[in-house]
């Protein structure tokens, strides 16, 4: 299964080579990461190729990275029923660039870009109705995003005097928690001090070696 | 006398309308009586799980899944911690993998049997619903003994299942085998050649393979348009493998194959089952490894370093190492997908559900075009829509 998927990986890569900047197996998952500008094109190929036969767009979704450049990943995830594989194909973009729209090739697709731009803000150009989609009427900002808090910004109630929904800001009775529950001793990237001086010794006895 | 140009009708179909299932806020366009558009309105339950997710613990997170389809909640228990066990790199014990096996099919007779019949009552037979709620008490009441809870069990653990069947249930499940398939008969005998169910149901809403691949359709839905597709046994997982059983498909995909395969499927599960009761070998529920499962209660009294375990299991939780999946079960609805990112930390960095139905009730306008009003009625009940899995 592994080596079937890596072969297909190969086989994407050259026959799409500039379209295609990497593939690779995780968890032995065949992912591709694809240009933007080239998603229309990869995922027409995978479903048209007699090789991939990918005809069920199964998936759009967004992850965000805000640390990155192009903070935003595009994650599409499409199944072969002929053949009994899936790929991941992956496109990178931030707030402001669109990413071309693929419902004129999977028309499941409407509404999962739909709900990527509601909850990440991620805009396709060529959508036929992007319009949002799980949130409420009216509502501003992307909830998904890494820099929208939890508790949102807004929240709803009946008014008896007005008698109507109000909208009014966030009014928290106890502090938002967040419990650290990292232990310190197991924490990936903090070096203690003097754990530098490791490395100049390693350099120094290299150096006086050579 | 001169032709009149009528205007074409705007109807709101709820929210608040029985057979929306759930919160479905319906804006039809029609010329007479006949859809011209229909718009689905979604996310009136929408309760932000995929963002709460990202603050809980991987043990924390496995709850909200129950919230989702809460007509069959272990099913999408089961996708997301066969999810976290690929990222971990571990596989469950095999008894605890027979044990959700065992609840998955039970999840699976719990959807479909209040799904057939909250169909029928929406096309105006009432009775099999009241004969599907009993049915369906006696297998919630199975899910009460083994979790402690009927309905949201949170019963599925990373590495197994939480706890062991209580004395006497296996044999009470396999008792209720041997009286359910009375059941689907009853109800079969008054839906399957009802010429009211039949008016209904027959060549409505169908569309062929290769428009249900596009719009994505999966489970019972793909496999009414003659589509062989089912993920137990294509792309087996726990020991679905070792099952022998058939997956029905039907011809048309109309409302009443939607109907006869799900019944079918009702009658396959109980062969899984009774092959899971049958097969079940004995052993631990959970892996022994306890960096992710607790120590028992025994051992923390003597040990030391089960009690350190337990301690970090539930107030840190366990680490999975960085790397995405994407896991998929064939819940009752179709194919539940699980796109989980991890970042080696100990909650999921970003947990992306993909539910069956959000797929299923896209189609609606697809399936309901130039069919009569009456007809959107059928198409939601036999599309098995239900609204927390689809707003989330």
């Amino acid at each position: 299964m592994d080596l079937a998927l890596k072969d297909l990986g190969e086989f994407i890569a050259t026959s799409l080579p500039n379209e295609v900047t990497a593939t690779g197996l995780v968890h032995g998952e065949l992912c591709i990461n694809v240009r933007r500008d080239a998603i229309v094109k990869v995922v027409t190929f995978l479903r048209d190729d007699v090789n991939c036969q990918f005809k069920v767009l199964l998936d759009v979704c967004g992850v965000d990275y805000p640390d990155r450049e192009e903070r935003f990943d595009v994650v599409y995830n499409l199944l072969s029923m002929t053949h009994n594989q899936r790929v991941r194909v992956k496109v990178r973009t931030d707030e402001k660039k669109p990413v071309p729209s693929v419902v004129s090739v999977f028309n499941s697709a409407n509404w999962w870009e739909r709900e990527t731009w509601d909850l990440l803000g991620i805009f396709f150009s060529d959508h036929p109705d992007l319009r949002r989609i799980l949130t409420d009427y009216g509502f501003e900002g992307h909830p998904l995003r890494k820099d929208f808090p939890l508790s949102g910004y807004v929240e709803v109630r009946y008014d008896d005097e007005k008698k109507r929904v109000v909208y009014e800001p966030v009014k928290m009775a106890q502090d938002f928690r967040s419990f650290d529950f990292m232990s310190p001793w197991e924490a990936v990237d903090a070096p203690l001090p003097g754990d530098e001086k490791a490395e100049q010794a390693e350099d120094s006895a290299s150096q006086e070696e050579s | 006398m001169a032709e009149k140009h009528i205007k074409n009708y705007n109807l709101n179909f709820g929210p608040q309308h029985p057979s929306a299932h759930g919160v479905l806020r319906l804006v039809l366009e029609l010329d007479g009586e006949v859809i011209e558009r229909a718009d689905p309105h979604v996310g009136l339950l929408h309760r932000g799980t995929e963002k709460l997710i990202e603050y809980k613990t991987y043990a924390q997170a496995l709850p909200y899944f129950d919230r989702l389809d809460y007509v069959a909640p272990q099913n999408q228990e089961h996708a997301f911690v066969l999810a976290t066990e690929k990222l971990l790199g571990i596989e469950a014990s095999p008894r605890g993998q027979y044990i959700r096996v065992l609840f998955a099919e039970i999840g699976r007779e719990l959807n479909h049997i209040f799904t057939v019949c909250a169909f029928a009552m929406d096309l105006g037979a009432m009775t099999p619903m009241l004969w599907a709620c009993e049915e369906r008490e006696k297998l919630m009441e199975f899910c009460e003994r083994v979790s402690g809870a009927r309905l949201h069990m949170a019963y599925f653990r990373t590495g197994g299942v939480n706890s062991d069947l209580p004395d006497g249930l296996a044999d009470d499940i396999a008792q209720w085998c041997e009286t359910f398939p009375k059941m689907i008969d009853d109800i079969e005998t008054l839906l399957t050649d009802n010429r009211i169910f039949k008016q209904r149901t027959v060549d409505i809403g169908g569309l062929s393979a290769e428009e249900a691949m596009d719009l994505g359709f999966s489970g019972p839905n793909l496999r009414a348009c003659g589509v062989p597709w089912d993920l137990r046994k294509s792309q087996p997982y726990d020991v679905y493998e070792k099952m022998d059983f058939d997956i029905p498909v039907g011809k048309t995909g109309d409302c009443y194959d939607r109907y006869l395969v799900r019944i079918a499927e009702m009658r396959e599960s109980l062969k899984i089952i009774k092959q899971c009761l049958a097969d079940m070998p004995g052993g631990p529920v959970k892996t022994d490894n306890h960096k992710i499962t607790p120590p028992s209660r025994g051992d923390m009294k003597n040990s030391m370093e089960s009690l350190i375990h337990h301690f970090k299991l539930f107030t840190e939780g366990y680490h999975v190492p960085a790397g995405d999946t994407y896991t998929a079960v064939e819940a009752p609805k179709g194919e539940f997908g699980v796109y989980l990112v991890s970042d080696g930390s100990n909650k999921p960095y970003r947990c992306k559900i993909r539910p069956p139905g959000f797929a299923h009730l896209q189609a609606l306008e697809f399936v309901s075009k130039d069919y009569m009003l009456a007809d959107v009625v059928a198409n939601i009940g036999s599309l098995d829509i239900v609204f927390g899995e689809i707003d989330r």
